[in-house]
């Protein structure tokens, strides 16, 4: 396949991201597993897409990758037009800070902080005052309803509130783009429709979305279905929304 | 730049992980602490070997005389030797520059009285300069001078505790004490570190015995020092020429240990040198080895504070944290750390020994103590090394790729 190197012109405002030819592999002992095997994908402004495969396909690893918690080997990146190439960690700091927000399958809530305070922290590195961080913060939580939750640490709560906790904490910098990776992965069904609910709320709202997932249903809310299998996109679908608000 | 909100995220840090602060900081407190009480216990030592030698001068030469053990020059063996005032003037002439200070001296029991209280003490006649060599610490008045020799006055200065004994809770100093029968007037009043015997002496010119308990010009004893610039080598040799020239003197047998005895405190000042050298040493040996224990345990701890926080790491970084908002979260929560944790050592340590102190007297230790600054200064020590100790990983956590971070467990 000849992939065409993407030229400054061709950079279209509204692409939210640009993917082109991506690799990436992981060393195993000598050898190396080579998990993503050259990947095209572009995402429009307020996109809605889920990211599907089997176990091991690679989908979380493209995912960190377009979070920039990860690096690729080859390939080009282009973020809300910005080429993500051998930044400086304070550069990327600046971006994960101000245009990604991050939902992770196990939540990854800092233990000894407050729902309020976690959901606090990007607005501290965004060098927010205190006293704003904690009304935003607040107001964020709010949206979940999580506002009687505020001041319990994260053991105190359900892992659906947690969940919330962490979607408020990812909202809260208001990012542009907003990555989940299996965001109901460990919640029941009831509880996922909720969290499924917040997310669709976002992307209503202009918020895109990135999301991995397992489940057919849930990709089935989301607005395009990517599919990964052997390190490739055999599959990239746009679908009709099906609204979580009737299943909760 | 004083940033309000850092410092909020480190006592939270610090609140909220209570063991593991506690772990690390127990580490510091404990090496302090250590150190505070070798280090009091190696002073207390020293402070127990410095008294047993008072504070006397260490240069001193003691002539004593006695009775002769063979025959010499046709003299028969049993003669007795009596030092006069022409051979303190000899010594003093013939060594002028080799001797610092010179002092006679004739030794009498007497009976004291002031009023209606009475005892025995010793009576010590003396020159001017055995001030000097004794350390004599001048409580009040003065001491015997050149004119109380020249004129024989009737003048003494006694001991703090004769002055207790005597004179109760009055002053004596002018007063006139009685001795054996004859008055004497009090001109000074002395202190003495040497012990309760020293402060029960009374001090008297010593023309002033001479003339009254024999009408002679006998000296019992002729102590001196030599100059402190001799060294030991020097010493002994100045004591060597001093005993062979008395000898030759008196007409005694250069093999007669009884009849003239030198004794040089050089040899004892060698021997104090070096056991000091030693016990210098020792504490040397044990502050640096606390000191290394405790950057060792600061390290380990850092190391393992950043590898227990890498997830967290992980996660601040995800939300847009910088390497060096990381760097210096861990390295000032090390440093707070540190710093209380070492105060805390320094104080317990502190307070063991004063506690600990009156009761250690018993085996050799006396007022164990530790100076301030020293103790500052291992303090400061080892929150340098605990901040360098975590720098490192700190700086390596800071870089990492946050997936791999979060991913740690
Ligand atoms: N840090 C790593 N080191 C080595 N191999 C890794 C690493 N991370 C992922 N892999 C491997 O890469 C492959 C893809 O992993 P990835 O986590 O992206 O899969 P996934 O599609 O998200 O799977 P799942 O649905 O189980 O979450 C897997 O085989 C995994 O074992
Ligand atoms: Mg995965």
């Amino acid at each position: 396949m000849i992939v065409k190197p993407i030229s400054y012109n061709d950079i279209n405002v509204n692409k939210m991201l640009e993917i082109r030819n991506l690799h990436k592999s992981y060393p195993i002992g000598d050898s190396s597993l080579h998990v993503l095997k050259g990947i095209n994908l572009t995402v429009e402004d307020g996109e809605m897409v889920a990211i599907m495969g089997s176990s091991g396909s690679g989908k979380s690893t493209l995912l960190n990758i377009i979070g920039m918690l990860d690096e690729a080997d080859s390939g080009e990146y282009i973020l809300d037009g910005l080429p993500i190439k051998n930044l400086t960690e304070k550069k990327a700091a600046l971006y994960r800070n101000k245009f990604l927000g991050f939902i992770f399958q196990s939540f990854n809530l800092i233990n000894y902080k407050t729902a309020l305070e976690n959901v606090a922290l990007p607005l501290y590195y965004q060098g927010m005052s205190r006293k704003e961080r904690q009304e935003l913060a607040m107001f964020h939580l709010g949206k979940v309803g999580l506002t009687e939750w505020s001041h319990h640490l994260p053991k105190e709560l359900s892992g659906g509130q947690k969940q919330r906790v962490a979607i408020a904490r990812a909202l809260a910098a208001n990012p542009k783009l907003l990555l989940a990776d299996e965001p109901t992965g460990a919640l029941d069904s009831g509880t996922s429709y909720e969290i499924m609910k917040f997310i669709q709320d976002l992307n209503d709202e202009g918020k895109t979305i990135l999301m991995v997932t397992h489940e057919e249903d849930i990709a089935n809310m989301c607005k395009r279905i990517v599919r990964l299998r052997d390190g490739v996109i055999m599959e990239d679908t746009k679908i009709t929304q099906v609204r979580a608000q009737q299943y909760v | 730049m004083f940033d309000l909100d850092l410092w909020r995220e480190i006592f939270q840090s610090i609140n909220k992980n209570r063991v593991r602060s506690l772990l690390s900081g127990f580490t510091v407190s404990f090496a302090i602490l250590l150190f505070v009480i070798l280090f009091g216990i190696a002073n207390g030592l020293k402070n127990t070997f410095k008294e047993a030698f008072g504070n006397d001068a260490l240069n001193r030469v003691f002539v004593n005389s006695g009775r002769t053990v063979s025959a010499s020059e046709g003299l028969q063996a049993g003669r007795r030797i009596q030092f006069k005032n022409e051979d303190y003037n000899f010594i003093k002439d013939e060594f002028q520059d080799k001797v610092e200070f010179i002092t006679g001296q004739i030794n009498k029991n007497v009976n004291a009285s002031f009023r209606n209280e009475k005892n025995n003490y010793n009576v010590r006649a003396i020159h001017p300069d055995h001030q000097f060599i004794e350390n004599t610490e001048i409580k009040e008045g003065r001491f015997i001078n050149q004119n109380d020799l020249n004129n024989t006055t009737k003048v003494v200065v006694i001991g703090r505790l004769v002055e207790e004994d005597l004179f109760l809770q009055t002053k004596a100093l002018g007063k006139y004490i009685n001795l054996s029968g004859i008055p004497y007037k009090i001109v000074g009043v002395f202190a003495d570190d040497g012990g309760d015997s020293e402060e029960r002496l009374i001090y008297m010119p010593i023309t002033t015995a001479q003339r009254v308990y024999g009408n002679n010009d006998d000296i019992d004893q002729i102590t001196l020092t030599y100059n402190p610039e001799l060294n030991y080598d020097q010493a002994l040799a100045f004591s060597n020429l001093l005993t062979s020239k008395l000898k030759d003197r008196f007409s005694v047998s250069a093999t007669d240990q009884r009849a003239i005895r030198v004794h040089n405190l050089a040899t004892e000042a060698k021997r104090v040198n070096i056991f000091n050298l030693a016990l210098t040493s020792i504490i040397l040996i044990i502050g640096l080895g606390t000191l290394i224990a405790g950057v060792v345990g600061i390290s380990n701890i850092m190391i393992f504070i950043v590898k227990e926080r890498t997830k967290e790491i992980g996660i601040r970084k995800a939300l847009g944290a910088s390497p060096r908002s990381i760097v210096s979260i861990i390295l000032i929560e090390c440093i707070i750390v540190t710093t209380i944790a070492g105060y805390v050592g320094l104080l317990i340590g502190f307070g063991v020994l004063k506690l600990s102190g009156p009761g250690l007297a018993a085996y050799m230790i006396k007022d164990p103590y530790v100076s301030t600054s020293l103790v500052i200064s291992a303090t400061i020590t080892l929150i340098l090394a605990g901040a360098i100790a975590g720098y490192f990983p700190a700086k390596r956590a800071s870089n990492i790729k946050p997936i791999v971070a979060i991913r740690n467990e």
